[in-house]
């Protein structure tokens, strides 16, 4: 990357919640260091280049700055967009309150939705064109500019054109956008078929009205960001991470913010299937256990999983491709109680972080996981991590498990925490089964990758619950996602709508069409002044039987001849059969939409620079030991220092390995081995 | 006993079964209404009595109760023919045994355990087209289940684990649309084998013994939980009534009635003062009243689990040939009517006693509108039919869920752009409508107007609904919503229905339009205690008129303020 050699380090930054991890990646030295500080809210931008001046003073010296961001993600959450307008078609301007008819939850009917673009701001103009692409009613140029003064004087930041049926054609639309562009003040002007050409008025509009009305939010934001480096001296690239786990580039991102709605979590899996394939390990399920959530995440034959579409809270619908992050209500936050049937019960209720558990001693009198976690003596109650409380309450949360579980069922406190646990990880087992079995894999070849403060308690239960192969505990996994910025690739996606039978399309052309919207593509990736190691392209159709609406994802291959229909034939037989058993004989074939990946390769960052350089050994790093509570009665487990356990070192459950930012629980039955990158391997012992 | 922690386990591992069936047959089927709109379920029942045991999370609600009875309806006829024997599938669709309608088909699979039955396995979808006078089979004019499409005992389709084609080949040939069946079919067969294989594994981690005792704990345990809820309750008995339109043959006002008894930790809910049998399809079986009613108690009950432990402290009094419960061959197909009204009375009966666990009533009316006819150069049949949307009742946190779905579905709307890239028509409208939710303290949320125009010569239509002559009910003093309203163009003019939301053979010219305007949910709580600025914001979003605002709630804008 970069010929200069005075731009040696390449950083990525990952700005959560609470915290802003940097990762600086020395290309020279081939050395890594990391830190943590606070966020600063309100401009994230401040603590960003604060971090970084840590560990790099001379900004001049850095090539690339990486970026996973939550700016957009928390915008959504908490509806703290630009005030937008919608330009619509007459008769269309509810879609997007209207959703697809669905309601929040299956039982029980009090849920509300509130739109991000309010009624008020959401205007209409005569035009109308068929689901052929025949242009019925051809848009008029005065009455869309009187309807963007309209929004303008309004007060609205942005606006967001959707014409229906634009993915069938878009003639109107881009009429229109162009008219509103022209009196538009800023650029913050979005056109619904260039965020998502593809059927499916909801999910299009949603998209693209959450592209707009972030546009302002997110791109302030990275201009304020390319501000402050540039004035500390940084003359490198900034590179943003998306949410299919490639970057883009900073001025993409711009344009195109609501890409960026997953973009730290999906930072997280690029460095687990890094780390992991560094490992020699090809599947394995991340597990990121935060105060209220256990999200996981698979890879698989070295690829993660990406999902056509995500909701990011009740009708905010994303319709792009996005890391497949399956999230459930467990996290050391949960609470646990007896329900009124006499069964025990943990989350999806949760106390957070704020109050958070009962031994936080802020407030909360109701058991969660980590005092179950506290009371068996797997955390450490006199030195929490994080750094944000002097010690935990451990009394109290014994307290807090004797009143609301042990008292109630007749059995001991400790067996009480051990069953709250229990209870916990079957719900994150069972997250992990919905991911793997569901589709096919079979756990025993998968290890599980804890990242996140609390996750690495619980991957030992993990393999013995779901019989998983082992556990891989990176490094550092409460500073994944920064990592995982710095090894992601760039990656762009691209969908277009065809609707038609197999029979009656020219298949010759549509592969033609594929390849040259791949080329257009791939310009993106030229244009970003990044150096690949090669390019990649992924072709894919979505094709479904007449008669079906759900597409099945068929992977092509377009030969240098051409492609053929009994090629695209073949290829989605051959998926069909592999997702569902059975095909459908006689029945037609429709291709309903194409999917282009153009993937730039960054160079491979050196997995090897995580190895630990110490010269002790396994015993010299023995700390000392803690009485800790598994299957029914007290041990004695041995407890060490991480990050000094020279490569090789095995320790054998019950064991409990501390670092800063994490605890790492071995089971009894289990060993721990460092690998040759600083990674503990949790799998059984020998029988 | 079996210990509590490995019961919560095996829950979780049972339920998640259900869930993988039902994700599996949305994933595969044919038909909108199984893929789009989720109107099938899966679940686990028991060996000897067909109880619900577990069922699935995602599927329709209303199925949750109903299998039940499908089940059973199983195990009676298979008793006639030597009992159960391994690779056995049943199939059918009769209503008055297995609930619901003629287009509800139900797979049923004994999983075998050491030569006897350990449970059944069951899969139930709405297939498009079963048949009938009408294309999806909702004839608002069927005055017997014959005209409302084929009717099928329970038949084998596996012997033994061998296919009996011949079945396959009648049920095809009772279609319109054969290729829709035949995949439909396919998706709740791969369903099942599913189901079979996943209970194999969770037996042999756990052993059969263990499983058998957590699924008899887990129906002792959902009756514990019912009865608490029960408990809470104020005693005594309380009434409500409600009406449907008309039965879509004789125009005159159909009345389900419900008197609500609380004693101590049991429920008596008796329908004994709703109307008799009626002539047209509104009629529902014993087993979908029953249902409906475990619908709107989990509605208000959230937490009681999909067992039939949950029905076992409550009483039902049903009377014989009543409108809730008739036998063959009174007409069922629009029993989706029947229960939403039921439903509402349920929810009404509660506010009486519980305000604080109640809701306006919501829309209350599925609205099936179907639009059928020949296109192109060789005349290919097309079929749209499709649910619409309606709003949901206020509630005590707030106002109603504008453009909602139907208390007994979870159904998801087709969006309008695949709907008119398979049909020749063409949509001019698709928003919500003005003045439909019902005023309240908490507002009801509001309905929606669809309209749509015919691109083809020409078209039939049918239109199945209600709540045309009884708008939907406020509470606990809210106002009521909107009523239904369906118009459409003749060269005449704009017509209405004469039985206000029911009615066939309406011949439609390219061009002319349809129109259908939902209603919106109850209101809850005296509209003279809603916050002012929520009312100026209503009017300023246009969800409520001017007028409305001064009518309801004795509003004036600050406009007229001035003047």
């Amino acid at each position: 990357m970069g010929g200069m050699s005075s731009k040696r380090y390449v950083i990525g930054v990952d700005v959560g919640g609470t915290f802003t991890d940097i990762f600086v990646y020395d290309q020279i030295a081939h050395t890594v260091q990391t830190t943590k500080i606070p966020s600063t809210r309100g401009d994230q931008s401040r603590g960003f280049a604060e971090g970084i001046a840590r560990i790099v003073p001379d900004f001049s010296e850095i090539a690339t700055v990486v970026h996973g961001t939550t700016v957009g993600t928390n915008a959504l959450l908490e509806r703290k967009g630009a005030r937008t307008g919608i330009i619509t078609t007459r008769g269309f301007r509810d879609i997007l309150e209207m959703r697809r008819r669905d309601r929040p939850t299956t039982w029980g009917l009090w849920g509300q939705y509130q739109p991000v673009i309010s009624r008020e701001d959401r205007v209409e103009v005569s035009e109308r064109v068929l689901a052929d692409g025949t242009v019925r009613e051809a848009v008029n140029d005065d009455e869309v500019r009187q309807q963007a003064e309209a929004l303008k004087a309004a007060g609205c930041e942005a606006v967001c054109v959707f014409f229906v049926n634009g993915y069938a054609n878009d003639a109107n639309e881009r009429q229109a956008v162009e008219t509103v562009r022209a009196v538009w003040p800023n650029g913050y002007v979005t056109a619904a078929t260039e965020i998502v050409p593809e059927i499916r008025e909801f999910e299009r509009l949603s998209t693209a009205a959450l592209n707009a009305y972030l546009q302002p939010v997110v791109s302030s934001y990275l201009d304020r960001l390319e501000k402050t480096l540039k004035e500390r001296g940084f003359a490198g690239d900034i590179l943003i991470v998306q949410s299919n786990g490639g970057v883009m580039a900073i001025d993409t991102a711009k344009r195109f913010p609501v890409r960026t709605a997953l973009s730290g979590p999906a930072a997280g899996v690029m460095a687990a299937q890094a780390i992991a394939q560094a490992a020699g390990f090809a599947n394995v399920i991340t597990c990121d256990m935060g105060g209220t959530s256990f999200d996981v995440s698979l890879v698989a034959a070295g690829e993660s999983a990406l999902s056509a579409q995500t909701s990011i809270d009740f009708g905010l619908v994303v319709r792009t491709p996005m890391i497949e992050i399956s999230t459930i209500g467990a996290g050391g936050g949960s609470i646990a109680g007896i329900d009124n049937g006499g069964i025990l019960q943990v989350g999806p209720e949760s106390a957070g972080s704020d109050p958070g558990p009962v031994c936080y001693g802020l407030g909360n009198d109701r058991p969660t996981v980590t005092d179950a976690n506290v009371v068996l003596g797997r955390i450490n109650a006199e030195r929490p991590i994080g750094g944000k409380l002097a010690r935990l309450d451990v009394e109290a949360s014994r307290r807090a498990i004797a009143t609301h579980v042990a008292d109630p069922l007749r059995i001991t406190v400790e067996d009480a925490a051990e069953a709250i646990l229990k209870i916990a990880n079957a719900k994150m087992a069972g997250a992990i089964r919905l991911v793997s079995i569901e589709r096919g894999h079979d756990p025993a070849e998968f290890s599980a990758m804890p990242f996140g403060g609390g996750g690495s308690l619980h991957t030992g239960a993990l393999i013995k619950e779901v019989g998983l192969k082992s556990a891989l505990v990176p490094r550092f996994p409460g500073v994944t996602s920064a990592l995982g910025c710095v090894v992601a690739d760039m990656r762009h996606d691209r969908v277009q709508t065809v609707n038609r039978l197999l029979d009656g399309l020219d298949a010759g052309a549509l592969g033609e069409e594929m390849v040259r919207v791949a080329d257009e593509t791939a310009l993106l990736l030229d244009q970003a002044g990044v150096a690949f190691e090669r390019v990649d392209r992924i072709y894919e159709l979505d094709m479904l039987y007449l008669g079906q609406t759900h597409t099945v994802s068929v992977p092509l291959d377009i030969p240098v001849a051409g492609l053929t229909g009994d090629g695209v034939r073949t290829a989605f037989e051959d998926a069909y059969r592999t997702t569902f058993g059975r095909l459908l004989d006689g029945i037609p074939m429709r291709v309903m939409n194409y999917r282009i990946a153009v993937i730039g390769r960054r160079p491979a960052f050196d997995m090897g620079a995580f190895a630990p350089v110490t010269d002790r050994t396994a015993e010299q790093c023995r700390t000392g030991s803690r009485h800790i509570y598994a299957d029914g009665a007290w041990h004695d487990a041995v407890l060490y220092d991480r990050h000094a356990l020279p490569v090789g070192a095995r320790v054998e459950g019950p064991a409990i390995l501390e670092q800063a930012d994490t605890t790492i629980f071995i089971d009894p039955g289990l060993k721990g081995t460092v690998d040759a990158f600083g990674n503990v391997v949790i799998d059984r012992m020998a029988g | 006993m079996i210990d509590p922690v490995l019961l919560a386990i095996l829950k979780g591992r049972l339920e998640q079964i259900a869930d993988e069936m039902d994700a599996t047959l949305f994933r595969s089927a044919f038909n909108p209404i199984i893929a789009e709109a989720h109107d099938a379920s899966h679940g686990i029942y028991d060996a000897v009595t067909g109880d619900t045991l577990v069922q699935g999370k995602s599927g329709l609600p209303i199925f949750v109760g109903v299998m039940a009875f499908a089940v059973k309806a199983v195990i009676e006829k298979s008793a006639k023919s030597g009992g159960p024997k391994d690779g056995d599938v049943w199939i059918f669709n009769d209503p008055y045994a297995g609930g619901t309608h003629l287009s509800d088909f139900r797979l049923v699979r004994p999983l075998f355990r050491d030569g006897k039955v350990f449970c059944y396995l069951a899969s139930v979808g709405h297939w498009h087209d079963v048949g009938g006078n009408v294309p999806g089979n909702y004839n608002p004019v069927a005055t017997e289940s014959f005209q409302e499409g084929m009717l099928i005992p329970p038949v084998k389709l596996y012997d033994r684990g061998e296919l009996r084609q011949d079945v396959i080949d009648i049920l095809s040939s009772n279609s319109r649309l054969p290729n829709s069946l035949f995949g439909d079919l396919n998706g709740q067969i791969n369903a099942l084998d599913l189901g079979v294989k996943r209970m194999e594994e969770l037996l042999a981690d756990y052993g059969d013994g263990t499983v058998e005792a957590a699924l008899g704990e887990l129906k002792a345990r959902a009756a514990q939980l019912m009865r608490a809820e029960i408990k809470a309750l104020p005693q005594g008995t309380v009434s409500a009534e409600d009406f449907l339109d008309n039965d879509g043959i004789v125009d005159e006002p159909l009345r389900i009635a419900l008197d609500l008894k609380i004693e101590g930790e049991r429920m008596v809910m008796d329908f004994s003062r709703s109307s008799p049998a009626c002539a047209g399809p509104v009629n529902i079986s014993r087993a979908t009243t029953i249902a409906a009613c475990y619908v709107a108690l989990k509605h208000i009950f959230g937490d009681v689990p999909a067992n039939a432990g949950v029905l076992e402290p409550v009483e039902f009094v049903i009377p014989e040939d009543s409108l809730l419960s008739v036998r063959a061959p009174k007409p069922v197909g629009g029993y989706t009517e029947t229960i939403l009204r039921l439903i509402d009375v349920v929810f009404q009966a509660i506010a009486t006693i519980a305000p604080e666990r109640s809701n306006g009533c919501a829309y209350g009316t599925i609205n099936a509108l179907s639009l059928a006819g020949y296109r192109g150069p060789d005349k290919k049949r097309w079929v749209m039919f499709s649910f619409f949307g309606g709003g949901h009742g206020g509630h005590p946190e707030g106002d109603g869920l504008n453009h909602g779905n139907a208390p007994i579905s979870t159904a998801t709307i087709p969006p309008l752009e695949i709907l008119e890239a398979a049909y020749p028509v063409m949509f001019t409208q698709w928003g919500l409508r003005q003045d439909s939710g019902g005023a309240g303290k908490s507002r009801g949320g509001l309905g929606a107007v669809y309209e749509l125009e015919l691109l083809e010569e020409e078209a039939d239509v049918f239109l199945f609904g209600e709540r045309g002559r009884f708008a939907p009910k406020g509470v606990v003093g809210g106002g009521d919503a909107a009523l239904n309203r369906f118009s459409y163009e003749q060269t005449d003019g704009e017509k209405t229905p004469p039985m206000a939301s029911k009615m066939v053979g309406i011949k439609l010219k390219r061009g002319q339009k349809v129109r259908l305007e939902t209603p919106g949910g109850g209101g809850y709580g005296d509209p003279a205690e809603r916050d002012r600025a929520a009312i100026e914001r209503d009017v300023a979003l246009g969800f409520v008129s001017e007028e409305a605002a001064e009518r309801d709630y004795g509003f004036q804008s600050n406009k007229k303020d001035a003047a």
